[in-house]
């Protein structure tokens, strides 16, 4: 079977609302619970985040709730535990994005195994160098039929734009701008980039994350993509809410 | 100048990829690749430039004071019984070793175009000798500092304020300098054209650790001049050196490492002792990973999360090693050994009452380990005495067994 990544885009290509949420967080239990309201409100796609303690690509908001995650005793193996039967329930495309230092430690083989095995679709490993992934993993990945999922940002070169739509795999994940997760930085100078990317006709769709928050980012964003990706907006809904499927469903109400 | 000595193919200099043996490499999120690239493209090429060598050498001579003194400590050599140098970093411009690089990254920044400088600091070292040449070059600056280290290193503080630098607290984690260090890297992803991050160790992604141990370089190459003169042989029988991520071992082990015969002495922060939980002796405790985008040997959980180290000295409080160091001692090149906060307060005590000498915390950890050391009554030991214990009078007079009156 196709992986589930490939089928969403084959027949949806515009719109798609990828919703990032920390594993564990924000209580160890809720990962299911999350991911269950996420499906029945209306996201398309489901970006786990697994906890780092030194995670350089985020903001203080996906940073604290890192924290959080792993204080309530999250883990790589605790998130395969969590997830063991998840396919039961969930039929969206699952992708697990976290940083390469835990991954190393728990063996990327064993990593990808146990992906295929519970029924994960991609991964993003922010810090993990195309080549290397080229030269050491990227076979081990296809083996498994796991979907690895580079990321662009302004300051990426045109070539290098299409080195890594080569290697990715489902999409290509585009950094609204050059920052950290939960930014506020105004997207508007941002169409040039937006445009450049449509024009480049990649092979692979994209979806546009960092910065994207609400109603009107999550449309601008849309407008030269396939979707976008929320993530710090998102947890901030979660965070301190007694009532999480409330909380999802009327975040996800006031985005699309 | 040696700095931009070509060293591909040396068993103990970086390769051409970035790595020390399996160790090193640039493990960067997608966001910081064209800021390293730009490094790794033009670092040597303005190293090698003429123009560029003379300016760092005058001013390293003029501003920073360089050649430091390679002294004979002879009531420390009578104690251990063999010939004791102590290379005097503690007299450079600043009080430590850390302005050798800061001031070759200064000029380097400037060549690359850029106006605003970011560096983290741990003892504050680091941050005093980036914001002095920040002052020099009128550039902006922002110091990233641990909230815990920004207590204990108060001294250091006021004078980066008064350098005119902008100290922020790194609230996140153990607030130290690992916390410090992230913050710096995160400013730098948000500010990628017109900042130039000035790392102060031989860590982080290639090429900082080459860039930093080059600039650092000086201070083995003063130490072959100066012993030659005084003893008639350029190599000592050993060079001992404190390690947290291990700049100023870098720089005095640099000219020696492909010379076997000089034995090269690392002393890492054991804390409250090794397997106390209190620790920051990383060969000892760390295991394979990456930390600040560098592949090397790091303090972690069996899950893979980074671990919160522990010394007396702030300098000293890293979960992980520079790249070069964890390929010396996985090669068996460089000894490590460690030394608990007590023995380095002890050491420190001992150098001050010996020889008039109060030497930085970080710097005491080597000191400490002349005790564990068997001499031959005629070997020739060079000590880098990395920085001076201005900064830690408040650690000491709290700690001294007998309080001054």
């Amino acid at each position: 079977m196709s992986n589930r990544i490939d089928q969403l885009f084959a027949t949806k290509k515009t719109g798609i609302l990828n919703i990032y949420c920390t594993a564990g967080f924000p209580e160890l239990n809720d990962t299911l619970p999350v991911m269950t309201a996420l499906q029945q409100y209306g996201a398309d796609l489901i970006e786990l985040g697994m906890p780092f303690s030194d995670p350089l690509a985020d903001g203080p908001v996906i940073q604290e709730s890192s924290t959080r995650a792993i204080k309530n005793g999250m883990s790589i193996r605790q998130l395969f535990e969590q997830l063991k039967d998840f396919r039961k329930t969930i039929h969206l495309p699952v992708i697990l994005m976290g940083y390469l230092n835990p991954v190393l430690l728990y063996g990327i083989e064993n990593f990808c195994k146990k992906c295929a095995e519970v029924g994960v679709d991609g991964v993003i490993l922010p810090d993990l160098p195309m080549d290397e992934y080229e030269s050491d993993y990227k076979s081990i990945f296809e083996q498994y039929g796991l979907h690895l999922i580079f990321l662009v940002t302004p300051e990426t070169s045109e070539e290098r734009i299409r080195k890594i739509d080569s290697l990715s795999k489902g999409f290509v994940y585009a950094v609204s701008s050059s920052s950290t997760t939960g930014k506020d930085k105004d997207m508007g100078n941002q169409q040039a980039y937006f445009e450049k990317l449509k024009q480049l006709q990649l092979k692979n769709p994209v979806l546009i994350g960092f910065g994207i928050k609400d109603k009107a980012t999550f449309e601008a964003a849309c407008a030269y993509s396939n979707g976008a990706i929320i993530g710090t907006a998102f947890i901030r809904a979660i965070e301190n809410t007694t009532n999480l499927d409330a909380a999802v469903k009327s975040f996800i109400a006031g985005v699309k | 100048m040696k700095i931009a000595e070509n060293t591909f193919g040396s068993k103990y200099h970086v390769d051409e990829k970035g790595f020390y043996g399996r160790f090193g490499g640039a493990y960067v999120p997608e966001m910081l690749y064209p800021n390293v690239k730009e490094l790794q493209d033009n670092y040597l090429q303005i190293l090698r430039d003429p123009a560029f060598q003379q300016q760092f050498d005058q001013l390293l001579r003029d501003y920073v004071g360089r050649p430091s003194p390679l002294y004979l400590a002879k009531r420390l050599s009578e104690k251990y019984g063999a010939s004791i140098y102590l290379k005097r970093e503690d007299l450079n411009h600043t009080g430590a070793h850390k302005v050798n690089n800061t001031v070759g990254q200064i000029l380097l920044a400037q060549r690359l175009g850029k106006s605003r400088i970011i560096a983290e600091t741990g003892a504050g070292q680091h941050g005093v000798a980036t914001a002095t040449v920040c002052a020099l070059m009128n550039m902006e600056c922002v110091i990233y500092m641990g909230s815990i280290d920004i207590q204990r290193q108060a001294p250091n503080v006021a004078r980066m304020k008064m350098l005119g630098a902008t100290v922020v607290a790194a609230t996140s984690g153990s607030q130290t300098l690992k916390d410090a260090t992230n913050e710096a890297i995160r400013d730098w992803i948000n500010n990628p054209v017109d900042t130039h991050y000035i790392l102060g160790t031989a860590a982080g992604p290639h090429p900082y650790p080459d860039m930093v141990a080059r600039f650092q370089s000086v201070i083995s190459e003063e130490i072959k001049v100066q012993l030659l003169e005084k003893t008639g042989k350029a190599n000592p029988d050993y060079v001992m050196a404190c390690i947290g991520g291990g700049s100023n071992a870098a720089g005095a082990y640099y000219h020696f490492l492909n010379e076997p015969d000089v034995k090269l002495v690392a002393v890492e922060a054991g804390g409250k002792g090794v397997n106390s939980g209190f620790s920051a002796a990383t060969t000892q405790l760390g295991k394979l990973g990456i930390i600040h985008a560098s592949k090397t040997l790091l303090m972690q959980t069996e899950d893979g999360q980074i671990t919160e180290p522990h010394s007396i000295s702030a300098g000293l409080d890293y979960p992980g090693i520079g790249p070069l160091h964890a390929h010396l001692f996985e090669t068996g090149r460089a000894t490590f050994l460690n030394a608990t906060d007590d023995e380095a307060l002890q050491a420190a005590y001992e150098l001050t009452r010996l020889e008039g000498i109060i030497p930085a915390l970080e710097s005491s950890h080597a000191l400490a380990k002349l005790k564990d050391m068997s001499f031959n009554p005629d070997d020739v030991v060079v000590l880098c005495l990395s920085g001076r214990g201005d900064k830690d009078m408040e650690t000491y007079i709290r700690n001294l067994p007998n309080k001054l009156s």
